[in-house]
């Protein structure tokens, strides 16, 4: 009897659960659109709207172009607009749609022992850094802030390496934890920053130069190159991030009193 | 140690409410990892049954390297399953990457070295013991196998647990293979990465320890239904 009675919970807890009827696709991102909470705000609005469901897969940016270049997502949104554009190159999506943007901070120790504080420019920031030696926490996994962070140093003509430069191949929060830990800095998006939980004595230390500008954009998956790839529900949701429903979304979107992202698709009209 | 009292306190406001999120990835858990145990067991058990009885060139090869599949790392096995079921992969119109169906793929091959390896140790013992006796009684091989399996049920219990142990607290290859996509793809492993990733240790620690909590139950479960383990009996 109880045997019986195990086999059925097993049986139920196996069977996979009905397929429903409903669009699904699925959207390569980064971190950050997932991690600040933006994509929670968006796209269950999207889903009552078009009844169009988007799964995410939250990766860097340089992984999201591998999966849509192997056709197992439908679209990408990333922030990485060289790899991008060589992407686009390559045939793999068919357009690349700027959506919003935000800026890249310097994160590090609340004493900043390098003074990045007191730089006037990003390069400067940097420079100060690798000057003191102080402890560097670098994504080193490819993803759009890991190149924002090399051009950083390619533009400081610094070629950064030593013990003080430490590249952890982890997504940006695994970053942040890392840096929160060993008292080091970083380089993070501002979204991610704003609603990390574990900064410990980790602080906001430089932003505002142009050099930090992050451009987010939309890319679909070439449907020519991958069949398969629900182009109808893509288009959707192309249309529906350059609306001005996405607008109001996107600009209204505070963490703590300050604006993630802003907007600056060309509105449909 | 603050952490990990906030982490106990997150586990019971989140076990108490019943929360919805945390139903269901415990659920996709159970299923995908139950359901990968008893694929493997189907496979694993009959094979290491059939390597303690039989006697072959090569055997102690096979052997070796069943063992040694034990310690197959799950970020591996994750790539190779990724890579055979990416759409630009050779099993890629199956559409099967990021499904439950590609997570219990990859967690069957993890664990069927574990199981077939412990039930060949197991019933190598009860062969020795048997042996004279299902030689002497013409059992043919097929019933043999199923004699010693049958005998040593206890102790395979053990193996296919050990099978459940790795797949449930697994999650380098599940997060591959799976993407950790929300109401999808989601597991206790992979949400708990996801936690960390956030910053949100209290949450994070609490997941881990349902997922302590889920793995014993499973285990008692198990050990109630087969009368194994009770005060008054050995």
């Amino acid at each position: 009897m109880r045997l019986r009675t195990l086999a059925l919970v097993l049986l139920a807890a196996c069977a996979a659960p009905a397929a429903s009827a409903e669009t699904v696709m699925r959207m390569a991102v980064t971190t950050s659109f997932a991690n600040s909470g933006l994509a929670e705000a968006l796209l269950p609005r999207f889903r009552e709207e078009t009844g169009i469901t988007v799964q995410l897969l939250i990766v860097g940016s340089g992984q999201a172009l591998t999966m849509g270049a192997a056709g197992d997502v439908d679209v990408i949104l990333s922030h990485d607009p060289q790899a991008e554009a060589a992407w686009l190159a390559e045939g793999y999506g068919t357009e690349r749609r700027e959506i919003m943007y935000n800026d890249f901070v310097i994160v590090g120790p609340r004493d900043d022992p390098a003074d990045v504080a007191g730089a006037s420019t990003a390069s400067q920031a940097i420079v100060r850094i690798a000057e003191a030696g102080a402890l560097f926490v670098s994504r080193g996994d490819e993803s759009g802030t890991h190149v924002a962070e090399r051009r950083l140093w390619h533009a400081a003509g610094i070629e950064p390496s030593g013990a003080w430069y430490r590249a952890i191949g982890q997504g940006m929060g695994a970053a942040l934890n890392t840096a929160a830990a060993m008292e080091a800095y970083t380089l993070s998006d501002r979204g991610t920053w704003l609603a990390f939980e574990n900064r410990r004595g980790l602080a906001l230390l430089f932003s505002g130069d142009p050099a930090l500008f992050n451009q987010y954009a939309l890319l679909p998956v070439n449907p020519e190159r991958h069949p398969h790839v629900r182009a109808e529900a893509v288009a959707r949701l192309a249309e529906w991030l350059t609306s001005q429903t996405a607008q109001t979304l996107i600009d209204g979107f505070h963490r703590d009193g300050v604006q993630l992202f802003h907007f600056n698709a060309h509105v449909a009209q | 140690m603050n952490d990990i009292a906030q982490g106990l306190w997150q586990a019971l406001i989140l076990v108490v409410s019943l929360d919805a999120d945390l139903v269901e990835i415990t659920v996709l858990s159970l299923r995908v990892s139950l359901t990968a145990t008893l694929i493997a067991s189907a496979i694993g058990l009959p094979l290491g049954a059939w390597l303690a009885v039989n006697r072959f060139p090569l055997r102690r090869g096979v052997i070796a390297t069943l063992n040694a599949l034990m310690g197959l790392p799950p970020v591996v096995v994750g790539l190779i399953v990724y890579v055979l079921f990416s759409r630009s992969g050779p099993f890629g119109v199956l559409g099967l990457l990021f499904t439950p169906t590609a997570m219990i793929i990859a967690q069957v091959i993890i664990i069927t070295p574990i199981i077939a390896s412990i039930t060949h140790q197991t019933i190598r013992e009860l062969w020795s013991e048997y042996r004279d006796l299902l030689i002497s009684l013409h059992t043919t091989r097929r019933q043999r196998i199923a004699a010693l399996l049958w005998d040593g049920r206890r102790a395979l219990m053990t193996a296919s647990l050990a099978g459940f142990g790795r797949a449930i607290g697994e999650v380098g290859a599940i997060m591959i293979v799976g993407g950790n996509i929300d109401h999808a793809t989601r597991v206790l492993t992979t949400a708990i990465a996801l936690e960390t990733g956030k910053g949100a240790f209290d949450m994070a620690l609490g997941l881990g320890f349902v997922l302590i909590a889920l793995a014993i139950a499973v285990n008692l479960a198990l050990h109630m239904v087969s009368n194994t383990e009770r005060g008054a009996r050995w």
